[in-house]
Parts: C-alpha cells; structure tokens; sequence
C-alpha cells in the first residue's frame, strides 16, 4: 500500500529539483551589478529608519488559536465521513453531539468577541 | 535490459514527467489566457507580437526574468529567502501528483496493464491534497519574514491570516463529499459521481452539494491567493506583499505557484464536483478532453473575477470565513450527513 | 518592556509606491495593520510656481498654471484668468464665458475619470480604470482638436480665449455626452451596487460636516459630508449663473458617499454641457484687453469650483511692474490632504489607500 506514496515523493523531489535547477540556471545567465544602495531593503524610496524584525503584533493571535482547535476538529470529521454509511443512525448521532460542542465552543468565543479582533 | 524495466514502468516515469511538464505549460498557458481575457474585458488586444496572438508571451517573459539581476537584500536571512520559492513551487507542483485525469490507457495495446491517468491513487488522496497545498503558505510567510522588508512581513502576515479563515469551512466542505462518496480516494470519488438522473442530468456533486462547490471554490480562491482575496500581495497597498524583495526567477518561481496552485484547485474542484473525466460524447480513454474542459471553465472563473471585483479587506475576509462560511459549512456537513443516513 | 510588549511598525508609504497618487509619503505607525499615527510628508514635487509667478509676466503664468493640477488644467486656467480679470474689471464676452463653461466642464468629467479610475484601482479593481481612461482618451481629443495639447492646454487667455471653437467642434461635444451618458452605468454596474466595493467603502473615512467645514475641506469630500456648498452655485463665475443644475450631497460622509457624489457630478457636468452648447451665442471670444497687461494697484481673491474643491488665486498687483508682486494660491488639494491623517487613524493600511484616492488629491497642485 505504501508503494502508492513513492510518486509522490517522486514528485516532490522533481519539484524541488526543477525549482533547483531553474534557479541555478538563472544564475547562469543572469547580470550581477549589485551595489550598496540596491540591496536596500524596499521602503518606497526612504531609506529604512527601524529594522523590519522589531515585535510587531499579530491582533488575529487569538483566531489562529481558535483556528488550530477547530483544524483538529476538522481532521475528526474525515474518518467518520469515510465511514458514515458503515455507522449507520449511531455515527450520525455520536457526530451531532460532536459538532454541537464545537457549535457551543465556537458560538461563546463569538460571543466573547475573539473574533473581532481587527 | 533488467527486468523491473516494463513497459508499465517506463510509462510511469514518463507519466510524472508529462505531468510536470504539463503543470508548468498549463501554467504558462493560463498566464497567456488570463493577459488575454483580462484584455478583452477592458476593451484592450492583449499581448499579440510574440508568437501567434501572443502565445509565446510567457515564454518571452521567462526568458526575460532568467537573465534579470538577482537581489537578495542585505539583512535578509539569506537561506529562508532562497528556500521560500523552493517550497512555494514544491508545494504547488506536489498537490497535483494524486489527482487522476482520465480513465486509462493501454497506448494502442502497447501497455498491459493498461496505464490510469494519474501519477498515484493512494487511498487518502483527498488529505494529501489537503495538506501539501497548504504548505504553500510557509514558503509566503518565509518570503515575507526573510526579506527583512516591511511590506514583505504584512503580506507574510496577511497570509497566514488568510489562511485561518478559510481553512476549516475548506475542510468541512470537503467532508461533505466524503461522506457521499465513502471515501478518500480522488478516482473512486469521480467514479462514484459516473451516471445520469432520468438520463440527463449527470450526477456530479455539484448538484448534491451547491453550498459545499462554493464554499469549495471561495476558499480555493483564497487559498491560491487571487483576487478578489489577493491580500498577501495586494500591489496597491503592499506594493507586492511577500515578493516585493524578490527578483528574476526567484520571483518568477512564486509566480509559477500562484498559477500551478490554481490550476491544481481548479482539477480538484473539477473531481470533486464536477465529475472529473466523466463526459457524454467522447470515448472512455478520452475522458481527459472533458477533464480539460472542465478545468479551463473553471480557471476562466478564476480570471473573470480577479477582473471584474474589487479587493476585499483581510479583516473582512476573517469575518467572512469564521462568520459566515464556517455555519454554512457546518450545516452543510450536517444535513448532509442527515441526508445520507436517511436516503441511505 | 514587558515580555509580551510589541513595539509600532513604522512604515513608509511613499514617495515611491503604486497608490500614493504621485509623490505624497505618509509614515504610518502601525499596530499590527491598524494605524495609529500618520504623519504626511509632502514637498517631493515642489518647483515654486507660486514665487516663480512673480518673475513671469502676466500672461505667462497661464502656462505655469497648467502645471499646478495637470489633470485639471483647464479649471486652473480659468482660475487665474479670472482673478486678474476680476483685478483689471475686464468685461468677457459671452461667447467665451459659454466655451470656457464648456471647457471647464468637459475637464471636471476628465479629472473624475481620472479618479474614479485610479480611485477604483486603489481598492482593486482594475477594469474600472482602463473603462474611464477610455473615455477620459476622447476628451482629450476633443481638448486637443480645440487647443492642440492633450493634457497642458494654456487654454484660456486673460480676458478670453486663445481663439474660437474650431467648426464642428460644438457638435463633437454633444456627441460625446450621449456617449457618455452611456458610459456611466457601466462604471455603477462594477461598483455602486458591488458588496465588496460597500464594505470597502462604507463608514470608511467618515467625516461630519461640521468636522469637514473646520478642516476647511472643500469640493466632493466636503459635499460628501452633506454641506451643499458649490462655488458654480454660491458665487457664480464664467457662465454658470445660466443653466440648470443640481449640486448632489452625500450624507454619511464616508468614502462610498464621496463617490456617489462624484458620480453624480459627471451627470450634473453633461447636463451643463449641454445646455452650454444648444445655448451658445455668437460673438467673439475675447474682450477689451490692453495690449500691455498691467492690473491697477490693488489685491483680489477670486475662487472657483475645480474637480477638486475650491481653487482660489489670491493676486497683488503694485500697478507698476508687469509681474504680480505677490502670486498666492489655495490649492483644494492641499487644504483636503489635512483630513488623511485624522481620518486614517485607526483604520487599517488598507483602507489609508482608499482614504487617499477619494480626498482626490494631484501632487503637482499640493505642492505647487
């Protein structure tokens, strides 16, 4: 059954490899006249005055949280959809209560305001 | 010659090659397509020096980008900046590898077992395209955060954004076709979707799952970044997002993802929903003609609204996805459910 | 600081970036997207117009006002040909007040495409903008079949016009405004009703309209804000006293409400045309001037209605030199950009791009 994968990582090497290889090529070819002032890092013509790595807040932290909790859900869905018909009115109900604890997480968070947040 | 060398073997090989360099030309193709389209709709001729009616353009643009200067800035982080399109491009290619594009074919008898058109069929495909297109986010949150540029960290950070709210509606519209179709497998979902209701209406998904197509399709448009949700590269606000610092065939590499990325979401949207292969007309191992077909609809949607709508607003679209989307998605998935269960 | 502190963004948005509309540098300080602070830096298109005026004889500064507002020459033409009419008492025949009235108001439709063109490409949307260039494309000609340039058309003269409308030219006008006509829904199709273009634009940038009359915001955004002040209407000049025509107002005085106004000035701007054309009266097109132009001893301010808000010329003359000893304008560009950094703050980065185009500012007139 594992054979099935090896394309795909196949794949993924070709792709690297053709990533690799354009970038190579470009080099190749490709004039080098940098200086000084060309590698300045882009701030519409003024040069730079604070560095771009500072701390710099993320306002959406609190959804990213929420986000990582509701992706795992989402993970628990696909193995249960996959065999749904085998679980039969059972499944469907265990699956309910399932999503209605996510609804009810998912509805106090709204209600708290988590999710605005811009 | 050894023996594990068969025809089937070969033909393989020659398989994910083809498919490669099928992705990277249908990804030329559809810059050549969108110039054009976006042309006529602004009532413009569209690029028509280069080659027929300007064809060849792409190619004329990869050659030009090959030999421009290359610049990594100064304070950049010099690995993570050269890795990013590596993995953007990786990534895109990748999600390709598990989609199937037509039945079989034997090349006049030659192959035997006849060769499926796809480079694999594992049997979880739908996950594996799940999760490799959603590595392309990491090369654009590295190409933000390496360049050491502001305007490259708020598209690196718009892009994550983007990504947490359309992720799980993704998900949960994914689920629904799961659940119709028993299973993972991208060919067994198409082959599930083979046959007509009262000989006329082909059963696609579509018809099963409208609300699931397009929370489908909204978060496809999010996911490869286009507008109207082009926010991590958003050029009138962030000048070019994540690739502002990047030049020459660095640049040209995210390029290449952004539309490999929408072709692949276009052949998945097409499996999914729209019966993949499957067609009136055409014989069996032609079945990709109607693949095609498909996909170019498809991809011409693409292109039609990133030139007729305006740019959302990231916040907007974090609402849009956690607000409205993810409920819809939710009760799509139930009744869904409810709906299998019953009818059997 | 604590450990989890996060220190403002400072970001430079301009002189070099694709929506600052020329030259204007803003520094942003951002928390995360979210503006807190904005300083707006201008003077990166400065050549002087005002003091150079004062070296250049009277009917020279013409050519320089064209540089002010280069996508609105015309208006500015008028402006300053005015003023030192109104400074000289000349009398300008009717003729020429009719044309200029139909020059002025051909220009206001072209300095809004313009706008909404790049206004609408600001927030993304691209097709909109080559739509107006395309009819923006057929003013010009019909600029240049009467004056010969498409965008510097020094085509007024003190006390009149260069010369008379070429033959035909009268009917090309009419031609275009049923063109035009046509036109406009197919910019309202793309965007009035458009949900992303409302959520872009709706209570965005609001500004009441007392808030609007103390920052001295004129044109567009202050009737945006729901103040009917027009000067065409207020304090009349060229012909605008004989004909028809409604000055729209907004309410919300958000960005969307800017834009409708705007939109509306287009149909209100052909309703002009028109009747400037099916009345226009025979006659030459340039009065009594002295062949040396050389105003009495005395100032005057004098205001007109450009694309833009108010564009007023404040000119001192010492009745001796043939230059204006003092040149002064009030550029509406310039008095509107105080708004930005009072109505981005708090907004987000976004939203600083589409706050800038519906000010509709032009570089070369805020800094002069």
């Amino acid at each position: 059954m594992l054979r099935a994968y090896i394309p795909i990582f196949l794949f993924i090497l070709v792709g690297i490899a053709f990533a690799i290889v354009t970038l190579i090529v470009s080099r190749l070819v490709h004039a080098e006249k940098a200086n000084e002032v060309k590698l300045e890092p882009y701030e519409c013509g003024i040069e730079p005055q604070t560095d771009a790595r500072d701390r710099y807040s993320v306002r959406y932290y609190l959804v990213a949280m929420l986000f990582v909790i509701f992706d795992v859900e989402t993970v628990f869905m696909f193995p249960w959809a996959v065999v749904l018909d085998r679980l039969a009115l059972f499944g469907l109900i265990e699956m309910f209560l399932f999503v209605l604890i996510l609804v009810v997480g998912y509805a106090y968070a709204w209600k708290k305001g988590a999710l605005e947040w811009a | 010659m050894p023996a594990f060398i068969t025809p089937t073997v070969i033909a393989h090989l020659v398989l994910i090659f083809a498919v490669m360099n099928m992705l990277v030309l249908s990804s030329a193709f559809m810059v050549w397509m969108e110039r054009k389209v976006c042309a006529y709709i602004q009532d413009r001729l569209g690029p028509n020096r280069v080659g027929f009616e300007g064809l060849l353009q792409p190619f004329a643009d990869v050659f030009k980008l090959l030999l421009k200067e290359e610049l990594v800035p100064k304070a950049a982080d010099k690995l993570l900046f050269l890795l990013a399109p590596i993995i953007s491009v990786a990534a895109a290619l990748t999600a390709f590898s598990v989609v199937p594009f037509g039945t079989q074919i034997t090349l006049f008898g030659l192959l035997d077992p006849p060769l499926r058109l796809e480079v694999t069929d594992v049997n979880v495909g739908i996950l594996v395209v799940f999760a490799i297109t959603s590595m392309g986010v990491y090369g654009i949150v590295l190409a933000g955060w390496s360049s050491n540029s502001k305007y490259s960290l708020l598209g690196g950070l718009r892009s994550s954004a983007q990504m947490i709210s359309y992720e799980i509606s993704y998900g949960l519209a994914l689920a629904a076709v799961v659940m119709l179709a028993g299973s993972l497998s991208l060919r067994e979902v198409v082959m599930n979707q083979s046959g007509y209701w009262w000989h006329l209406i082909p059963r696609w998904y579509l018809f099963l799952q409208p609300l699931g197509f397009l929370i489908f399709f909204t978060a496809g448009v999010a996911e490869t970044n286009r507008a109207p949700f082009d926010f991590p590269e958003a050029e009138q606000e962030l000048v070019a997002g994540y690739h502002t610092e990047y030049s020459s065939m660095s640049f040209g590499l995210f390029f290449l993802a952004e539309y490999v990325n929408m072709v692949t979401v276009s052949a998945v949207a097409t499996s999914l929903y729209l019966g993949g292969w499957l067609g009136p007309f055409l014989p069996d191992w032609l079945g990709w003609i109607w693949f095609l077909i498909k996909t170019l609809a498809l991809l011409f949607f693409y292109v039609w609204m990133r030139w007729t709508l305006p740019r959302y607003r990231y916040d907007q679209l974090m609402e849009f996805g956690w607000k409205y989307l993810l409920p819809v998605a939710i009760v799509n998935l139930i009744v869904t459910a409810a709906l299998v269960i019953w009818l059997g | 600081m604590s450990l989890f502190d996060t220190d403002e963004l400072v970001i430079n948005m301009g002189p070099q970036h694709p929506s600052t509309h020329g030259v204007l540098r803003v520094v942003l300080r951002l928390d995360g997207e979210r503006v807190v602070g904005a300083d707006v830096v201008i003077g990166y298109l400065h050549r002087g117009i005002e003091k150079l005026s004062e070296h250049r004889d009277w009917q020279q500064i013409v050519m320089l006002t064209d540089r002010m507002d280069y996508v609105s020459a015309a208006t500015s033409n008028l402006g300053y040909c005015e003023t030192v009419e109104k400074l000289m008492q000349i009398e300008v025949p009717r003729r020429a007040r009719y044309i200029r009235t139909i020059l002025s108001e051909l220009q206001r439709i072209a300095s809004h495409n313009l706008w909404l063109g790049t206004h609408a490409m600001d927030i993304g949307a691209m097709t909109v903008f080559l739509y107006n260039f395309r009819e923006r494309e057929l003013i010009l000609d019909l600029f240049e079949e009467f004056c010969g340039a498409r965008l510097t058309y020094s085509s007024m003269r003190i006390g009149g016009l260069p010369l008379d409308i070429p033959s035909g030219w009268a009917r090309k006008v009419s031609a275009f405004c049923d063109l035009f006509e046509t036109k406009i829904p197919e910019y309202e199709d793309l965007l009035t009703h458009n949900r992303i273009w409302k959520e872009r634009t709706r209570n965005i940038g609001v500004i009441s309209g007392a808030d609007a009359i103390a920052i001295g915001l004129t044109g567009p955004p202050l009737r945006g804000s729901g103040v009917p002040r027009d000067v065409r209407k207020d304090e009349p000049y060229a012909a605008y006293d004989e004909f028809d025509f409604d000055v729209p107002i907004g309410s919300a005085g958000d960005i969307y409400d800017r834009y409708l106004v705007r939109l509306e000035e287009f149909r209100q701007s052909l309703r002009i045309i028109r009747q400037a054309i099916a009345g226009l009266p025979e006659g030459p097109v340039v009065g009594k001037v002295p062949r040396l132009i050389k105003p009495p001893a005395g100032e005057t301010y004098h205001a007109i209605e450009s694309p833009k808000g108010e564009l007023g010329f404040f000119i001192v003359s010492d009745g001796r030199s043939n230059v204006p000893y003092r040149f002064r304008v009030r550029p509406p560009s310039f008095c509107n950009l105080q708004a930005l950094p009072r109505l981005i703050k708090g907004h987000l980065v976004a939203d600083v791009v589409a706050m800038i185009g519906s000010i509709d500012i032009v570089l070369g007139e805020v800094d002069r």
